[in-house]
C-alpha cells in the first residue's frame, strides 16, 4: 500500500478537449443557465496551464467538437488506472460520441484500453472514486450497475463498491481525493450519507475533510516528486468557507482555478481532464510496503 | 498397513497415538492405571476420564463389530480399522500415510504439518470433499471417519486464515506455503488478477522457483511451463521473463516477500466465496475473510459487515442470518437472511463464519456453549486466534529450515508426477530436523513402526518428564494446572488443541534434537516456560490462573482454604488483569471479544467501526492518525484478564456512548480508572505496573501506560485494606503493554461492614432469593469450601443521576452494603454477603439471615472507563426509564438494570448488569467472567463497558485464621 500511496497523485500525463461553442446551448445541465464560452474557455485555458507548467504534465489536447456539446467534460468518457484505460459508454446518450476521441488518445499513448461494449452498461468516469486502493462507484442517473461491473471486471485488482448518488449529478460532485487516503466531502446529508457508505463499504481507512460547500470538495490532488502535495480547487471568489477549510491541510500547496462557468453545465475540476501516470504501469508492485494496516 | 501394536495403541487413544505408543508396550498389559501414569504435562488437557472413555467406547464398538474375533488378552485391544489418507498439498504433490479410522482431524493436521517442517500451521488447514464435492474443513477435534463419510480418503492441505500481513509471519517457510496456495488460488481463479498484477506475480514466482535469469541454464522456452494465470497468453509469458530478467540476484525468500506483498493487495485476497441469494431471490457471492462479510453482486461489493457490525451469525436450514448492529440512524438491529443452496452450505458457511470471526477478531477462542444450555450448533474454533499464533511465532528461534522449493508440480505442463519426486521432496524437508533414520520413516507418514516405537517412547518420556518437571518449577505450569482443572469437563476442544500441541511437541523434539539430547526444542522450551507464549497458554481463555498452588488438581477443595493463611503472599494472584495495548485497530480485541472490558478496547472498536474515516478536521492526516494509533507499528489489542479464585462477582457497567457530535473517535479509552473500593484518595498517575508478588516474576509483566485512576472508597467501617499493590515495570516487551493489577483486601470484621452498609440499601429486590436457589444446591455439597457471595458495585455517574435505582442484594444470605463515595465523583458501592458453611436450603431462611457467621474475604477491582468522569455527574440528568431484567443458569445469576436517561439533550441508556456467580471448584470463574463480558458485548455491542467491577469474597475458615 506504501507503494500505492506513494504512487498516488503521480501523473504524467493529461487529456483534455476544447470547449465547442455548442456547449453555452446544448451542454446538458441541471439547471438552466447562460453560460459565457469565452469565459469558460478562458478558464480552460487557464486549467490547462496549471497542468502543463504547475504540475508538469504533458497536456493532449483533443479537438472540441461540436456535435459533442459536453465534450470539454473528459473524465466521463474514460476511467484510467495504472496502464489500463477503460472506455466509458456514458449515461446520456448525448455523450456517446465523445468516446472516439479518447479511444484514440489512450491508444496513442499506449495504455491497454479496453471499450464498454454492453448495451446495458452506462458509466460516466464522474461517477468513479479511486483512492488508490479501491474504487467506489456512484449508482446515479448516468451510472447504472452493469456499468459498475464492467469496471469491476476491468480493474480486478481492486474491490470496488457501489454508492447510491441521491443529488448532484456524480459521486464527484461532492467528492474527490484530497490526497493519499484522504477524501474531500461536501457537507451536504446526501454527500455524508454517500460518504458513510462508503465508509462501511471499505476495509481501508480514509481520512475526510468535510467541506461546507459540496462543489468545493472536487478539487484535482497530484503529488509532485519535488513540490509535494499540490491541490488544485476552486476559486475563494467560488466557496470563501470551503477554501478556509481547505487552507487546513498543512504542507500543501493550494492552486486555485477558477470554474465558474463550466460549473454552471455541472463540470467541475476532475471532469476537464484525465489524468494518466505511464510510469505507474507495474512499478506499484515493485516496492513492498508497510502500510497494510490489516 | 500400520504394525500391530502401532496400530493398537492408536485404537485406544486415537486422538493423541503418539502417547500411546509409549505407553503401549507396558501400559497395554495394565491399562487400567494408564490414567494416572499420565505424566501431569500430557494429561493437563485431558483428565483420566476422558481417556478412560475412549477406552470404554473403544470396546463398545469393538464387541459388536469384530465380536467374532478371540479377544486379545491386551485389555481394549482390537484389531484397528486403518484408512489410507492421501493428501494433496500445497505443492501439487500427494502425502499418503495411514490412519486409524478413528483418528481425528488434528492428528492428521499435525502430521502433516511436521511433514512439511511446518511450525506456524495455525494459519492452515485440511479440507476434504463431501458427497456434494464441496470443500469442507476437516474439523481436527473430530474424528475422521465422522467427517469423510463416502468415497476415498482424500484431502488437501490449504491455507486457512489468509494473513492480512504475510510479512509477519515468522518465518520463510510458512511464507512459501502461503506463496503455493496463493499461486493456486490466481491459476486457478479464485484470486482475480489484472494483466498486470499477473506478470508481477509470475515473475516472482519464477524467480522463487528458478533463480536468476538466465537463457542458457533455463532454455528459452522456460517460462511457458509454468503456469500463472487462468489464461496464460505469450504475451502474459514475454512480459513475465521481461519482469525476471530484472530480479538478478533475489533470493526465493525475498521474491515470495515481494510475491506476498503484491498478492495480498488484491481485493479478494483471503475471501472464501459462497454462493447465495438476497431476500429477493438475486443472486450474490457472501465473502467471508479477516475483517468480516463481504456482499457481492458479480464482482461488485454491494455490501460489507465488518465483524464488529455483525451481533450474531446463524443459520437455519438453508438460510444464513447476520444480525446487524444498529447503525446510526436506526434504532434496532437489524436481521439479514440470504439464501443458501441447501442447509449444508449454510452451516458451512457459518462454521467458516465462526472460524474468521475468532480467529482474526478474538484474543483466544470461545469456549463452546456448554452442553445443557445450548440449542444449537456446539461448534467452535478451537485453534489459535491470529494473536496467539503470533505471539507463538514471535517465539521461534530455529535457524530457519532449509527447505526445498519444489517445481509447482501441479502447474507445469509435463505432469510426472510418480511417487519418487514427492516421496524426495519429503526427505529432503525432513533433513534438517531428523537426524536419525527413524525420524524420516515417521515423518514421511507411512509407517510407524514398532522398532520407531520403543525409541520414540524413550525420547518423549524425557520429554513428558520435562514437561512435567516444568509444570511443578515454574509458575506458569501452576497456570496450566489450574487451567487444566477449571476446563476439566467443559472445554472439549480446547483439551483436543492441547493435546495436540503436546503431540506435535513431542515428536519435533523428537525429530529435531539430537539423539542424546530429550525433550524439547528451543523453541518449545520457550514456550512451554512462559505462560503467556506457551502453547497451552495461548489456547486456554486468556483469563489466566495465577494461582500457584500446586495443590489445585490434587486438592482443588483444600487450595482455598489455604490461601487466607498467608492472604497477602497467596492471595494477591487472586486477580490479574493484563491489558495489552497495541495498536492496530482492525484487529484489536474487540467489542465481541469475550475479554473486551478494556476502555481501549472500546476505543478499538469505535475506530474499526465508526471511525473507519478518520476526522481530519483542523488537523493533518498524519497527526490524527498518531492519536488514533497509539503505536501504528504495533499489532493488537490484548485484554486478558486473570482471575484464579474460585469465587468472584462482576459486574459489568455499560454505557452507551452517546454520539454528541462529529468527533467520533474519542481517546479517553486509553485512559482507565481502576477503582478500589475502600481507600480514599483518586490519585492520578501514569502508571506501570504489574503483577506479581511470587515466583511468576516473569513474562506476564509488561508495562502498561496509561493514565490511571485509582480511586479507593473508604467503606465505613470495614477493615478492608486493599494492600499488595505493586508496581512493577517490566522491560520485558517493549512493543506490547501490559498492565495488571492485583488488590487484595482482607476483611476480619465482616459483620460490622454489614451492618453499615444495609442501612444504605434503598430497595431490596426480593427475585433474588429465588434465583439463588439453584446456587444453594450447587453449594451444598460443598458446605466445606467457602461459599461465595457476591456483589458489586456501581458508579457514582449512575448514582447520582437516578438516584432510585436500587442496589440489589445478590446473597441468599446476604446483606448488601453500599459504601458511600468518597470525595471524587465516584462511589463503588458494595455489598457484601454473607453464608454460613454448612447449610443454606432454606432460601428463605438464609436470605433473612443477617448475622454472618463466616469470616470473609472479599477483594473487589472495579475497572472503569474515563469516560464516565467525563461524562462527570454535574448534571443528573432526567430519568426515562428504568427496567430490570434477571437471568440465571446454574451457577451465575444475572441482573440486568437497564436505566435512561436525558441530560443535556442527550440521551444516554446505562446497563448495569450484574452476575453473581456462586462458585466452588466446579465453577470456572474465570469463564463466567470472560462469557459474561461478551455476552454483554454482543448484546449490546453499541455500547461500551465503561466499569467492571470483580468482588469477590472467599470465606476464611477458622481453621485457617483469620486474615
Amino acid at each position: 500500500m506504501a507503494s500505492r500511496i506513494a504512487d498516488f497523485g503521480r501523473y504524467t500525463h493529461a487529456i483534455v478537449r476544447g470547449i465547442p461553442a455548442s456547449l453555452a446551448k446544448e451542454a446538458l445541465r441541471s439547471c438552466p443557465s447562460e453560460v459565457d464560452v469565452v469565459q469558460a474557455r478562458r478558464e480552460h485555458e487557464k486549467y490547462q496551464e496549471i497542468l502543463r507548467t504547475t504540475f508538469g504534465l504533458e497536456v493532449v489536447e483533443l479537438p472540441a467538437d461540436e456535435s459533442l456539446p459536453d465534450c470539454v467534460f473528459v473524465e466521463d468518457a474514460a476511467v484510467v488506472c495504472g496502464d489500463t484505460a477503460l472506455i466509458t459508454r456514458p449515461g446520456a446518450e448525448s455523450r456517446r460520441g465523445e468516446t472516439k476521441a479518447m479511444k484514440e488518445a489512450l491508444e496513442a499513448l499506449n495504455m491497454n484500453v479496453v471499450e464498454m461494449t454492453d448495451e446495458n452498461a452506462t458509466l460516466d468516469g464522474g461517477d468513479v472514486l479511486f483512492t488508490g486502493q479501491e474504487f467506489f462507484v456512484g449508482l446515479s442517473k448516468r451510472t447504472n450497475q452493469r456499468g459498475a461491473e464492467i469496471l469491476a471486471d476491468v480493474f480486478k485488482d481492486y474491490a470496488v463498491s457501489t454508492v447510491p448518488v441521491q443529488q448532484g449529478l456524480h459521486l464527484k460532485s461532492f467528492c474527490s481525493m484530497g490526497g493519499p487516503g484522504l477524501i474531500l466531502v461536501g457537507s451536504s446529508e446526501p454527500a455524508q450519507k454517500a460518504l458513510k457508505i462508503m465508509q462501511q463499504m471499505s476495509d481501508h481507512r480514509y481520512d475526510k475533510l468535510v467541506v461546507p460547500d459540496d462543489l468545493a470538495a472536487n478539487c484535482i490532488y497530484v503529488n509532485l516528486p519535488d513540490k509535494g502535495h499540490m491541490l488544485l480547487h476552486s476559486t475563494a471568489e467560488m466557496f470563501p468557507e470551503s477554501l478556509k477549510v481547505l487552507e487546513q491541510l498543512k504542507d500543501y500547496t493550494l492552486i486555485a482555478a477558477s470554474n465558474k462557468e463550466k460549473t454552471k453545465v455541472d463540470g467541475a475540476l476532475t471532469c476537464c481532464s484525465v489524468l494518466i501516470n505511464k510510469k505507474a504501469n507495474i512499478s506499484r508492485f515493485i516496492t513492498p510496503c508497510t502500510m497494510w494496516t490489516r | 498397513m500400520t504394525t500391530e501394536s502401532g496400530a493398537d495403541s492408536e485404537a485406544k487413544q486415537p486422538q493423541d497415538n503418539k502417547e500411546t505408543e509409549k505407553k503401549k508396550t507396558k501400559a497395554a498389559a495394565d491399562s487400567t492405571p494408564l490414567p494416572e501414569q499420565l505424566p501431569a504435562a500430557v494429561g493437563h488437557s485431558t483428565p483420566a476420564k476422558k481417556e478412560q472413555e475412549h477406552q470404554e467406547e473403544d470396546q463398545t464398538s469393538h464387541r459388536s463389530s469384530i465380536s467374532h474375533l478371540s479377544k486379545s488378552p491386551l485389555r481394549g485391544v482390537k484389531k484397528p480399522k486403518i484408512m489410507q489418507c492421501k493428501v494433496t498439498l500445497l505443492d501439487g504433490s500427494d502425502y499418503t500415510l495411514d490412519v486409524e479410522k478413528r483418528t481425528k482431524g488434528q492428528l492428521l493436521f499435525d502430521k502433516i504439518c511436521d511433514s512439511l517442517n511446518l511450525l506456524e500451521k495455525d494459519y492452515f488447514g485440511i479440507t476434504y470433499k463431501d458427497v456434494e464435492n464441496q470443500k469442507n474443513w476437516l474439523d481436527p477435534s473430530k474424528e475422521l471417519k465422522k467427517q469423510v463419510k463416502t468415497g476415498p480418503w482424500n484431502f488437501a492441505f490449504n491455507v486457512k486464515f489468509y494473513p492480512p500481513d504475510p510479512s509477519q509471519l515468522a518465518e520463510d517457510i510458512t511464507r512459501y506455503y502461503l506463496c503455493l496456495q496463493l499461486r493456486d488460488d490466481v491459476v486457478s481463479g479464485r484470486l482475480p488478477c489484472s494483466f498486470a498484477t499477473h506478470t508481477v506475480l509470475g515473475s516472482y514466482t519464477v524467480q522463487s522457483e528458478l533463480g536468476d535469469y538466465d537463457p542458457e541454464e533455463l532454455g528459452s522456452d522456460y517460462i511457458s511451463e509454468l503456469r500463472f494465470a487462468p489464461n496464460q497468453t505469450k504475451e502474459l509469458e514475454e512480459k513475465v521473463v521481461e519482469l525476471h530478467k530484472t530480479y538478478k540476484g533475489m533470493t526465493p525468500a525475498e521474491a515470495e516477500m515481494h510475491f506476498l506483498e503484491n498478492a495480498k493487495k488484491l481485493s479478494m485476497y483471503g475471501v472464501d466465496l459462497h454462493h447465495a441469494k438476497d431476500s429477493e431471490g438475486v443472486e450474490i457471492m457472501l465473502g467471508v475473510c479477516a475483517s468480516g462479510l463481504l456482499i457481492y453482486r458479480d464482482r461488485l461489493r454491494i455490501n460489507r459487515f465488518a465483524w464488529p457490525k455483525i451481533l450474531k451469525i446463524s443459520y437455519k436450514r438453508n438460510n444464513f442470518y447476520i444480525k446487524i448492529r444498529p447503525g446510526e440512524f436506526e434504532q434496532f438491529e437489524s436481521t439479514i437472511g440470504f439464501k443458501l443452496p441447501n442447509h449444508r452450505a449454510a452451516k458451512r458457511l457459518w462454521k467458516v463464519c465462526v472460524e474468521h470471526h475468532t480467529f482474526f477478531r478474538l484474543v483466544s477462542p470461545e469456549a463452546p456453549p456448554k452442553k445443557l444450555l445450548s440449542l444449537g450448533s456446539k461448534f467452535r474454533y478451537s485453534g489459535r486466534t491470529q494473536a496467539q499464533t503470533r505471539r507463538a511465532s514471535s517465539q521461534i528461534i530455529r535457524p530457519a529450515p532449509f527447505f526445498e522449493r519444489s517445481a509447482s508440480k501441479r502447474y507445469t505442463m509435463s505432469r510426472s508426477l510418480d511417487g519418487a519426486p514427492i516421496m524426495e521432496n519429503h526427505e529432503t524437508l525432513m533433513k534438517d530436523s531428523a537426524t536419525d533414520g527413524a525420524a524420516k520413516v515417521f515423518a514421511k507418514g507411512d509407517i510407524i513402526t514398532t522398532v520407531t516405537t520403543e525409541e520414540k517412547k524413550g525420547e518423549e518420556e524425557k520429554s513428558e518428564q520435562e514437561d512435567s518437571k516444568m509444570d511443578q518449577e515454574t509458575p506458569d505450569a501452576a497456570a496450566v494446572r489450574g487451567l487444566r482443572h477449571d476446563t476439566k469437563d467443559t472445554e472439549p476442544p480446547v483439551e483436543v488443541v492441547k493435546h495436540q500441541t503436546n503431540i506435535s511437541e513431542l515428536k519435533r523434539s523428537f525429530l529435531e534434537t539430537d539423539s542424546g539430547a530429550a525433550g524439547l526444542t528451543e523453541w518449545e522450551k520457550r514456550l512451554s516456560s512462559s505462560p503467556a507464549h506457551s502453547p497451552r497458554a495461548d489456547e486456554a481463555p486468556m483469563i489466566e490462573p495465577l494461582d500457584l498452588q500446586d495443590n489445585k488438581d490434587e486438592q482443588p477443595a483444600e487450595d482455598e482454604t489455604e490461601k487466607p493463611v498467608e492472604p497477602k503472599a497467596t492471595e494477591a494472584t487472586g486477580y490479574l488483569v493484563k491489558y495489552v495495548v497495541d495498536s492496530v485497530v482492525t484487529e484489536g480485541a474487540t467489542s465481541s471479544g469475550p475479554r473486551g472490558i478494556s476502555p481501549s478496547t472500546t476505543v478499538d472498536d469505535d475506530v474499526f467501526t465508526d471511525g473507519t474515516l478518520r476526522e481530519v478536521e483542523g488537523k493533518t492526516p498524519d497527526s490524527e492518525g498518531l492519536m488514533v494509533r497509539v503505536s501504528p507499528g504495533a499489532v493488537r489489542q490484548e485484554v486478558t484478564q486473570a482471575i484464579i479464585d474460585k469465587k468472584g462477582t462482576l459486574i459489568i457497567l455499560k454505557e452507551e456512548k452517546v454520539d454528541t457530535g462529529d468527533k467520533e473517535i474519542s481517546l479517553t479509552g486509553e485512559k482507565e480508572v481502576f477503582a478500589l473500593p475502600r481507600a480514599v484518595d483518586a490519585e492520578k498517575f501514569d502508571l506501570v505496573l504489574s503483577s506479581k508478588d511470587k515466583d511468576t516474576g516473569k513474562e506476564d509483566v509488561f508495562a502498561f501506560e496509561s493514565h490511571m485512576t485509582l480511586i479507593k472508597t473508604v467503606g465505613p467501617k470495614t477493615d478492608m485494606k486493599a494492600d499488595d499493590l505493586t508496581q512493577i515495570k517490566s522491560t520485558d516487551s517493549p512493543k506490547k503493554a501490559m498492565a495488571s493489577w492485583i488488590s487484595e483486601e482482607t476483611k476480619a470484621g465482616a459483620s460490622e461492614f454489614i451492618c453499615t452498609t444495609t442501612c444504605e440499601i434503598k430497595e431490596t429486590k426480593t427475585s433474588d432469593g429465588p434465583q439463588q436457589k439453584e446456587n444453594l444446591f450447587n453449594l451444598e455439597g460443598l458446605a466445606q469450601f467457602k461459599q461465595l457471595k457476591t456483589h458489586l458495585t456501581q458508579n457514582a455517574v449512575f448514582d447520582s443521576s437516578s438516584s432510585s435505582l436500587e442496589v440489589s442484594t445478590l446473597g441468599w444470605v446476604s446483606s448488601p452494603g453500599k459504601t458511600s463515595a468518597d470525595s471524587e465523583q465516584k462511589a463503588a458501592e458494595t455489598s457484601v454477603t454473607e453464608a454460613t458453611p454448612e447449610k443454606d436450603l432454606d432460601v428463605s431462611d438464609a436470605a433473612s439471615k443477617e448475622m454472618p457467621v463466616v469470616h470473609t474475604e472479599t477483594k473487589t477491582i472495579t475497572y472503569e472507563s474515563a469516560e464516565v468522569d467525563t461524562n462527570g455527574d454535574v448534571d443528573p440528568g432526567v430519568l426515562l426509564s428504568a427496567q430490570t431484567i434477571t437471568s440465571e443458569t446454574t451457577s451465575t445469576t444475572t441482573t440486568t438494570h437497564i436505566t435512561k436517561t436525558v441530560k443535556g439533550g442527550i440521551s444516554e441508556t446505562r446497563i448495569e448488569k450484574r452476575i453473581v456467580i456462586t462458585g466452588d471448584t466446579e465453577i470456572d470463574h474465570d469463564e463466567a467472567l470472560a462469557q459474561a463480558i461478551k455476552e454483554a458485548k454482543e448484546q449490546h455491542p453499541d455500547m461500551s463497558v465503561t466499569k467492571v467491577v470483580v468482588h469477590k469474597e472467599t470465606e476464611i475458615t477458622p481453621e485457617e485464621g483469620e486474615d
